[in-house]
């Protein structure tokens, strides 16, 4: 098929499609007049029996925590796609890795002062998930991502201690496997699958929603872990090797 | 007025999947794709709004104040993130296929022609 004819197809089709999705949300609820129970009804029981005030963190841990899992083993196994592809297609070494890059002094100070601060707030997100706005999810990027600030301002060898496959991969399968475990706990005791555990705690503390904070631990470890090794992947795969092909 | 949110998130879509037909990069394809998909996070948060609605997070603010539906947004969050290691798995996949084909335009590579 030519780039044409394709284009033409996709034309019509594009069309044909937009004007059905436009005719069927003309019969769909305003914008606004919302009217499934579902967000009514966990609004108003969550805080009463998980004692979180962070419904949506409830949400995603606990009252879909099942789907949840399910979530998380598609990045897991997405993520050990990207390992299989792309994991020692080019031999390295540490000599490789030093290139060295021409940031200004003002830049190091600042990533410097930056580094601590993103890793931190990313900590603060995870371990308040299920209080505050926040949670396992967001917290692991911004932890990942405050590590990776490492190596756009100083060299891939001040970025290694987080790209160090021995200690990611563990790591990595601990958070995928601990959300398991903990659903497998409920199990145990006689409840069924993830049932929420350790009864709910104080509203509105760190010790609220029981087994909630467990699993929002879990997820925030695979998750700073899991894009830890993909950027450390990229970087020695690909960026680097770029990097010191121009030099 | 009412309707807008909805009508962005089909032009979204529509605009992603245009991306995706008439791409000449696979790496331009893979982020089309990420548009397309992030359509559905303005559709799933506007399906799930309360008129006058806030965060549907309690701490500090009276129980049974109105607030927006917390299952979309949980939705929502979690697939932004699963949605970036699938875009990484589908990158690695162009790398791959670099090193194979010498190129990433889609129309060059005898496996992809439809």
């Amino acid at each position: 098929m030519t780039r044409r004819t394709r284009i033409v197809i996709f034309a019509a089709a594009g069309l044909g499609l937009g004007a059905l999705l436009g005719w069927s949300l003309a019969g769909i609820p305003h914008f606004g007049d919302y009217r499934g129970p579902y967000g009514y009804i966990l609004n108003r029981i969550v805080v009463p029996e998980r004692h979180t005030t962070n419904v949506v963190g409830a949400t995603v841990f606990d009252v879909r925590g099942f789907d949840t899992m399910g979530e998380e083993f598609i990045l897991f196994a997405a993520v050990m796609g990207v390992v299989l592809l792309l994991r020692g297609t080019s031999p390295r070494s540490e000599a490789d890795e030093a290139v060295e890059w021409v940031g200004s002094d003002a830049l190091r100070v600042v990533a410097t002062l930056t580094v601590g601060a993103a890793v931190l707030v990313g900590l603060w997100l995870v371990a308040f998930g299920y209080v505050t706005p926040g949670g396992g999810f967001q917290g692991g990027v911004a932890v990942a991502s405050g590590a990776a600030l490492l190596y756009f301002a100083f060299t891939m060898r001040s970025f290694r201690p987080f790209a160090d496959e021995q200690l990611m991969d563990p790591l990595e399968a601990t958070g995928a496997g601990a959300f398991v475990v903990v659903g497998l706990a409920a199990l145990v005791s006689g409840m069924h699958f993830l049932h929420n555990l350790f009864g709910p705690g104080t509203t509105g503390t760190l010790r609220s929603g029981g087994s909630i904070a467990l699993v929002n631990w879990a997820v925030g470890l695979e998750v700073a872990a899991a894009l830890l090794t993909l950027y450390s992947l990229f970087l020695r795969e690909y960026v680097v090797p770029l990097a010191r092909s121009r030099t | 007025m009412s309707y807008l949110p909805y009508a962005v998130a089909v032009w979204i879509f529509l605009v992603g999947l245009c991306g995706v037909v008439t791409s000449r990069n696979l790496i331009h394809l893979a982020l089309c794709l990420t548009v397309t998909q992030s359509s559905t996070y303005l559709m799933l948060l506007a399906v799930g709004y309360v008129n006058g609605g806030g965060a549907p997070i309690f701490k500090g603010v009276k129980l049974g104040t109105t607030a927006v539906d917390p299952v979309v947004q949980a939705l929502s969050l979690t697939d932004i993130v699963v949605s970036v290691t699938v875009l990484a798995l589908i990158l690695a996949l162009t790398l791959d296929v670099h090193e194979d084909a010498g190129t990433v335009d889609p129309d060059q590579i005898a496996e992809m022609q439809g």
